[in-house]
């Protein structure tokens, strides 16, 4: 249900505006630099993964309206961005911030990496310390020599 | 054995991929539910022109009163469908039904009322959004539940349908009111 | 008519399959051969019926049937004929019955080209894939028959969604589900391998053309979806860590993995069993993704409807195939043997650190899809996570990969010298040099890893060269015996010279968009913006009318220092039906850079909204795309993958091994 009040209101307001307006800009460069880069962080609550500053939804353009409120007002960007976390949680924020239920998500890649690192060369070690003792066949010996030979003349060293 | 564990490895870990995606689906879960980081903390101070008159429309709660305030627009079509049971609940269950007309004109506003009956004690006209803003809403209709106290207990996102102003809203009040 | 035929099709398609999935698998258990024989025949009866189910349906959206209820909710007939056509996958019924079409031609393809395989190794394949067909068909029948019809037709549909009515996305659903489904025939020899108990060089040999094929598909597919947004969004962006863009890179990604390990399978007869897994894992993701966009478990920007019952079918298959080759494999997976030894640092060695690097950058956008996901599902905080998350965990991964990546290919296998490679890579180094000096002299600094993203580019660009130059000894020998080295080289190689330098020019691409440069005014007509070294002058806005829209179309003239050099022509484009307006953005592309201009909404002045981007390099995102994809294309036609190659070298077994490069 939400999901239809959600589609007739974007509906209803939707035209081709296309993500930050003319009009919405501050005539301070600075100031505006940092507005843009602050709501490339931000999430359109409307729009399904899409930052406020691509999205051309209506709340997107409050949202970028009332930020830069903020800034011109003396904010600083982490307060700026504070003060619309306090109104819609740490849902807004496209990245999101390193807490306790979110170690896991942060910490998964290179956790995983090294794991995987870990794993590869611990493999490495055991097939070489199984196969180590036994010495080459001659089938080996033959392949090994013949892949040499195959390999040396396309790369001089 | 931990050969062959590290091979189940990946079954074990695609299970629990697969519990989280049953989970995900069963009937009553909704992926886009946002609860409202407001919940048990103070509701947000405003004082709105009144559209009725040129009285003024401010924060709940000092009046030792359960307050419901709607969120609600000329331009929102759920917001119609919302209406009926929003009257039903003014009526028969008397909530104290407070209205904020949300980025909406005051004459437009006006229309809604005289054309569909007016369910709340007081409007606000929130002509800007910056009391929505305040609240967090992010689409309207949206209804807040406010205790005694003035602290925010419930929010509803989209028009209320019957079943959930039966079972979720009004036992809400009515236990609040006892408290 | 022809509507219930192709209906009839689906639920005859659906018996076959059911035939195909059981009646081969038992043929190799008992080797039977007539048994084994019907798999074939199966496979491609299945091929023609989903041929005939494909072509009444587009039969009903060509002549604008709209008493199929598919058809008329998502054709009408002032439509242009391509998106009548292309109306067809743009929505969930009709994208499915595409994507059980794309799996039978597959299957078909398989019976084939692979009659030189052993018979019960086939066999099992085409079992695998009946099984998969069987279970799709059985949801499409169940849940998203695009066949019914309505009893009280409309006068004429409603339409497709405007923003889907364009060339590109017409054919980015094709090429993305070849991809898809295409990893299902890699998966299915991954099973049929774990029935049989045996992985060898053979094998990855039959496996590595099929999964190089998906994977080429799967390429222009996101690269064509990519360049979609990018002109049609209106303001350039080009990729957003969407869930749905997700659900089709994170199979890319395993897939690439996959192409590589194969590698080491077919001329080490190492990496057995993690292949296996690869290969597994590639096409799951690829179902996965099909869950994610049509169970609304995750609902983005541009998911199909959502239908419970579709979730839980979807949900149930995924768990049976998924789950069911995830058993099989941890039961048969260990008894598989480790093959040819090899020290870390040498060819394997390299192979195996890109597989480490892909499989973790997989795992890190599969877990940054899903997280929010699983927090909220076990009541959890509500977050989300977006491009900054990804950006932050995907590249760090992917600097190790570019910079093994030029040295990989100069190891030798078993052992590697990797002072060596390093030594006859040093023009790769200068190249690097030279890149950061030019990128930040050129910009007068930058985002560092803008500047770090070119040297890396310089670094694997140059790389290639150096290791095709070395291949053909390229100023070492005459120019002639040259020529003769490189076209006597194996088409693989050209091809992975070529796809190493896709890479290269995608990730100078990427880098480059650092560097951007925007504006956004409100322009009067006769007025001008400037953005980058260019002026565009607002000549006129006039009112065009196309076949089912209205639009404006503005006219701009771009002058640099002076020099008209381009009129531009920038549309808004309203589409009645749906009352949606959409923007047809302007774009004159370049080698050196992008000019983009797109037109918005007038102001009550009669102002116009213009957005303006001078963008340099971008479209080398996409080249570089075309390039890789281009790449695994001149390594399909290796004469090495040609039928009965691969049956000798089963044959002859080791000398398979030795035969190398």
């Amino acid at each position: 249900m939400k999901r239809l009040a959600i589609l007739l209101l974007t509906s209803l307001l939707a035209t081709t505006a296309l993500a930050v307006e003319p009009a919405e800009k501050l005539a301070d460069p600075a100031l505006e630099a940092r507005a843009r880069v602050i709501s490339q962080g931000l999430r359109c609550l409307v729009c399904r993964n899409e930052s406020i500053d691509e999205s051309h939804a209506d709340l997107a353009h409050d949202v970028r309206v009332l930020l830069r409120e903020r800034l011109v007002a003396g904010d600083t960007n982490p307060q700026a961005v504070a003060y619309i976390v306090a109104r819609y949680g740490d849902f807004v924020l496209l990245e999101p911030p390193v807490k306790r239920s979110t170690y896991v998500l942060w910490l998964a890649p290179p956790v995983l990496l090294a794991l995987g690192g870990l794993g590869a060369l611990i493999a490495m070690r055991r097939q070489a310390g199984q196969a180590g003792p036994a010495p080459l066949s001659a089938e080996e010996g033959a392949q090994l020599a013949k892949l040499m030979q195959t390999d040396t003349p396309e790369r001089p060293a | 054995m931990t050969r062959k564990l590290l091979f189940a490895l990946p079954v074990l870990l695609f299970a629990a991929l697969g519990t989280y995606f049953t989970l995900a689906l069963r009937p009553n879960y909704d992926p886009q539910a946002l609860p409202s980081v407001l919940i048990d903390k103070p509701a947000p101070g405003f004082d709105l022109a009144a559209l009725d008159d040129g009285a003024r429309v401010a924060t709940p709660g000092l009046s030792g009163q359960v307050t419901v305030v709607n969120f609600f627009a000329s331009w929102c079509v759920p917001c119609r469908v919302e209406h009926p049971i929003l009257m039903r609940l003014a009526e028969k269950e008397k909530l104290n039904l407070v209205g904020i007309a949300y980025k909406d004109r005051p004459e437009d506003a006006r229309r809604l009322i005289v054309q569909l009956g007016d369910p709340y004690r007081r409007i606000g006209v929130d002509r800007e959004g910056r009391t929505g803003f305040d609240f967090g809403v992010y689409g309207v209709p949206e209804t807040y539940v406010i205790d005694k106290t003035g602290h925010i207990r419930k929010r509803f996102v989209g028009p209320l349908s019957p079943e959930v102003a039966l079972k979720e809203l009004i036992p809400l009040v009515r236990a609040l009111e006892k408290s | 008519m022809i509507t219930e035929f192709g209906h009839f099709a689906l639920i005859v398609g659906f018996a076959v399959a059911l035939a195909q999935s059981f009646v081969p698998l038992l043929g190799a258990a008992r080797g039977d051969a007539g048994m084994i024989g019907v798999g074939r025949n199966a496979a491609l009866a299945l091929f023609a019926l989903m041929a005939i189910a494909m072509a009444s349906l587009i039969h009903a959206y060509v002549t604008s049937d709209f008493s199929v209820v598919n058809v008329a909710q998502n054709s009408h007939t002032d439509k242009p004929m391509l998106y009548k056509v292309s109306g067809l996958w743009g929505n969930h019924e009709g994208s499915m019955l595409l994507w059980v079409f794309i799996l039978a031609l597959c299957g078909g393809a398989v019976a084939t080209f692979c009659r030189n395989l052993p018979p019960a190794l086939g066999a099992r394949v085409l079992s695998v894939q009946g099984m998969i067909a069987a279970g799709f068909l059985a949801f499409i029948l169940a849940t998203s028959n695009p066949f019914l019809r309505i009893a009280v037709p409309p006068a004429n549909g409603q339409g497709l969604n405007p923003v889907l009515q364009d060339p590109g996305l017409a054919f980015h659903p094709p090429f993305l589900y070849l991809g898809y489904v295409g990893f299902s025939v890699s998966f299915a020899f991954a099973i049929a391998a774990l029935i049989d108990g045996k992985v060898d060089a053979a094998w990855a040999r039959w496996v590595r053309p099929w999964a190089l094929a998906a994977w080429c598909a799967l390429t222009l597919g996101i690269a064509l979806g990519s360049w979609w947004a990018y002109y049609t969004l209106g303001w350039g962006g080009w990729w957003f860590w969407d869930p749905v863009e997700n659900a089709s890179f994170m199979p890319w990604l395993a897939g690439t993995a996959l192409i590589h390990s194969a590698i080491v399978v077919e001329k080490r007869d190492a990496l057995k069993s993690w292949t296996i897994l690869l290969a597994i894992v590639t096409f799951s993701l690829s179902l996965v993704g099909t869950f994610l966009v049509r169970s609304g478990v995750l609902t983005s920007v541009h998911a199909f409807a959502v239908d419970p019952a579709r979730g839980s079918f979807i949900l149930a298959l995924l768990i049976v195939a998924i789950g069911g080759s995830l058993v099989l494999y941890a039961v048969r997976a260990p008894a598989l043997a480790g093959g040819g030894l090899f020290a870390p640092v040498s060819r394997e060695g390299a192979l195996v650190l890109n597989n480490l690097l892909m499989a973790t950058a997989a795992g890190s956008v599969l877990l940054g899809t899903l997280y929010p996901l699983f927090l909220d599902v076990v009541g959890g905080d509500k977050i989300s996570v977006g491009a900054p998350f990804f950006n932050k965990t995907f590249v760090p991964l992917m600097v190790p990969v570019l910079l093994t990546m030029a040295i990989g290919p100069l190891l030798g296998w078993k052992r590697g010298d990797l002072l060596g490679a390093l030594q006859r890579l040093w023009l790769a180094f200068v190249a690097a040099f030279l890149a950061c000096l030019v990128a930040y002299y050129a910009t007068s600094g930058g985002p560092v890893m803008a500047i770090v993203g070119f040297a890396l580019a310089a670094w694997v660009g140059m790389g290639a060269i150096v290791e095709w130059a070395e291949r053909v000894a390229l100023f070492r020998v005459r120019p002639g015996l040259s020529l003769r080295r490189a076209i006597h080289l194996p088409r693989a190689a050209h091809g992975m010279t070529l796809a190493h330098f896709g890479i290269a020019v995608t990730v100078a691409g990427i880098a480059a968009s650092a560097f951007d440069a925007e504006q956004i005014d409100l322009v009067a007509i006769g007025g001008a913006m400037r953005v980058g070294q260019y002026e565009m002058t607002l000549e006129r806005v006039d009112r065009r009318e196309g076949p089912n829209y209205l639009a404006d179309e503005a006219t701009f003239n771009v002058r640099r220092d002076g020099a008209l050099i381009a009129v531009m022509h920038p549309q808004r484009r309203f589409f009645p039906l749906q009352e949606r307006t959409t923007s047809e953005t302007a774009i004159r592309t370049g080698i050196g850079a992008d000019l983009y201009i797109a037109l918005g909404d007038p102001d009550p002045q009669g102002r116009w909204t213009v957005r303006a981007y001078w963008k340099p390099l971008v479209s080398w995102i996409w080249g570089g795309a075309l390039l890789m994809a281009l790449g695994g294309m001149v390594s399909l036609t290796d004469r090495r993958w040609r039928i009965g190659v691969a049956v000798k070298a089963r044959a002859t077994g080791a000398a398979a091994v030795a035969a190398g490069e």
